[in-house]
């Protein structure tokens, strides 16, 4: 029968097993083994196109098996859509690092990866990036982890200061879009730029996230058809109130998630 | 009547820019979006607010 062996197509007897799937890659010994989605310990039997990927368990996978694995580890038909988006991530700060880190990990295809800005001591506390990238551009310290992480995500950057300027030359490409700088005024003229310019585009901003308030109170909600607010709304980062690392990201993974949402069809926040 | 915000306002006829302002809102930091559709920031001063429109006023506070 054929099966997919770690992204390309095999023929394995009748009969076969998650072992002889594995004897055909040539390894032996301690290996991963994930068929249909689900990581086993025990030699199950295969069936008819079947999708099976093999590991060892320090192995680095190759593009194509980092492939087949997302394939495998998403739910069915999810990797493929979502290697086929672009996402434009605006303001690489404790919203936008985690964004892209999320996004990257759950196999989106194309990160579009925009800050002007360089890593400093301030930014470790909820931003995604470490010691040594003190001084690196954000957009280039960033590629490098998402490079780090998988072999599946296309990294496109733009060291830029977004203005009114170059919004629209910025974001043509861009089927989705990320809002998330820091000052309220950067939000507003992406917000204003993107709705007035692109009505085909789907964009995702963030308003409200700073402090240590009620996580349940960060809330995604959908203020126009094309156009999604995540946060509380009103905690704003202010002398006595700061941005801390868990609501930052949680702000940040409702961004994430609707993303992900709206490019697998769905539009409910 | 109309609704901003969900909430019913008889601002009827008042320029969009004129609510605004009367309402203590910083124009640098909100978009505002009519019947869904976006308004440009240049429009604010000659929108007027008509009966039955919906008006959604978002106000971005910072922090990212």
């Amino acid at each position: 029968m054929q099966i997919e062996l770690n992204g390309v197509p095999a023929a394995v007897p009748d009969g076969a097993r998650l072992s002889d799937a594995v004897a055909l890659t040539g390894r032996s010994g301690d290996v991963l083994m994930v068929l249909d989605g689900f990581q086993t310990g025990e030699d199950l039997p295969l069936t008819p196109g079947c999708r099976v990927t093999v590991l060892g368990r320090d192995e680095r996978p190759t593009a194509e098996t980092a492939l087949a694995l997302l394939c495998a580890r998403n739910s069915p038909g999810v990797a493929e859509v979502l290697q086929g988006a672009r996402v434009a991530v605006a303001g690489l700060g404790g919203l936008g690092s985690n964004v892209a880190i999320e996004l990257a990990r759950a196999g989106t295809g194309c990160l579009h990866l925009i800050d002007f800005d360089t890593v400093d001591a301030t930014n470790l506390n909820r931003q995604h990036y470490f010691l040594q990238d003190l001084g690196k551009r954000k957009t280039e310290a960033l590629a490098r982890q998402i490079e780090a992480i998988t072999p599946c995500c296309r990294v496109l950057t733009d060291p830029v200061r977004v203005t009114a300027d170059n919004l629209a030359a910025l974001f043509a490409l861009d089927g989705y879009v990320c809002e998330c700088f820091d000052r309220a005024e950067d939000k507003a003229l992406l917000v204003n730029g993107v709705l007035e310019q692109f009505p085909e585009t789907y964009l995702v901003a963030a308003s409200g996230l700073a402090g240590y308030g009620s996580g349940n109170a960060v809330v995604t909600r959908r203020v126009a058809e094309r156009f999604y607010l995540c946060g509380d709304g009103v905690s704003a980062a202010v002398p006595g109130c700061g941005l801390m690392a868990p609501r930052a990201a949680l702000c940040a993974s409702h961004q994430a998630h609707m993303i992900l949402r709206l490019i697998l069809g769905e539009t409910a926040p | 009547m109309l609704r901003i915000n969900g909430e019913e306002s008889a601002a009827v006829g008042e320029t969009l820019l004129d609510y605004l302002t009367a309402h203590g809102y910083d124009t640098n930091r909100l978009a505002v979006e009519r019947n869904g559709e976006i308004v440009r920031k240049q429009d604010y001063a000659n929108v007027r607010l008509c009966d039955g429109d919906e008006i959604e006023i978002v106000s971005f506070v910072g922090g990212g």
